[in-house]
């Protein structure tokens, strides 16, 4: 139930950003929109609602993850460009495996986007169970699960598991 | 000034954008291209939706929208690449001759 409310005001917002401004109309007819939406799709919005209103891990989560993940974001592309503007294609690629300890639903969709923006790979499937996610690699530096974690995995992980998994945040 | 900066920013983002392009027609196999794909295409498109929110004059009703584009753009590309690849992989597309390792398919070759 509370994860349908949250998708109706969520959904709510939205609406309202893309129809500014608002008048009546529009507002009611973003109400019925939004309690559409919420009625079939809320339930698999959030699984734990508590998480949202945690102030720490928002914190985190928008001074922390952020930065980085721009960061990396623009390294991403100077690299993409490198490797396509150079004559000879310096490429090696590769599907490798990283063994993840994320296990919350959450925590693995931002590390598997985080994965796919960031330097030379893309994730290309999980195994949830394993934690393992399968990464094709534009370079591979080697394919042994020390070595893709030390590349790949050590950006994120730590980072995501603070603010996604552990019971006590600080 | 602002729409200087915004200019600057438009053209960045077309510029990333053709090197994106650039990749899909260069880059050898399916999974290599959806990385120029994914990463040029998607900070190019948001740089050109950031020049639009800085030169529609910010929060207007035009800023807004871009702004709530770059969002979901961010979230869906990769989600789409991963789902590309994915489908790719399954149906049997080989990675390019000169790749190094697969163990993707090294797992998946029980499972059938």
């Amino acid at each position: 139930m509370k994860s349908r409310i949250l998708m109706f005001v969520f959904a709510f917002a939205v609406w309202c950003i893309l129809c500014w401004v608002p008048d009546t109309q529009h507002l009611i007819a973003g109400a019925v929109v939004a309690l559409i939406v919420a009625a079939i799709m809320g339930s698999m919005f959030v699984t734990r609602p508590h998480m949202l209103f945690n102030p720490i891990r928002v914190f985190y989560f928008l001074f922390w993850y952020i930065p980085i993940f721009i960061w990396e974001l623009v390294k991403a592309n100077f690299d993409v460009a490198y490797r396509v503007i150079h004559p000879s294609m310096p490429i090696k690629p590769g599907i490798v495996r990283l063994k993840t300890e994320l296990k919350s639903d959450t925590g693995l969709t931002f590390l598997a986007n985080s994965i796919t923006l960031t330097p030379g790979t893309l994730t290309v499937d999980i195994n949830k169970d394993d934690g393992i996610l399968y990464i094709h690699w534009i370079n591979v530096v080697g394919s042994d699960p020390e070595t893709t974690f030390r590349e790949i995995g050590s950006r994120f992980e730590p980072m995501l598991k603070k603010i996604f998994e552990e019971d006590v945040v600080k | 000034m602002i729409d200087i900066i915004g200019m600057v920013f438009i053209g960045t983002g077309l510029a990333f954008d053709v090197l994106g392009c650039l990749g899909l027609v260069r880059l050898p196999d399916v999974y290599n291209r959806l990385q120029a794909a994914t990463k040029c295409v998607t900070l190019g498109t948001c740089s050109i939706l950031f020049g639009t929110f800085l030169m529609a004059g910010g929060f207007t009703p035009t800023g807004f929208k871009a702004l709530i584009a770059i969002v979901f753009l961010v979230l869906a590309s990769p989600v789409a690449a991963h789902a590309i690849s994915r489908g790719a992989h399954r149906a049997g597309i080989k990675l390019w001759d000169k790749s190094v390792v697969d163990s993707y398919a090294e797992d998946k070759e029980g499972e059938k």
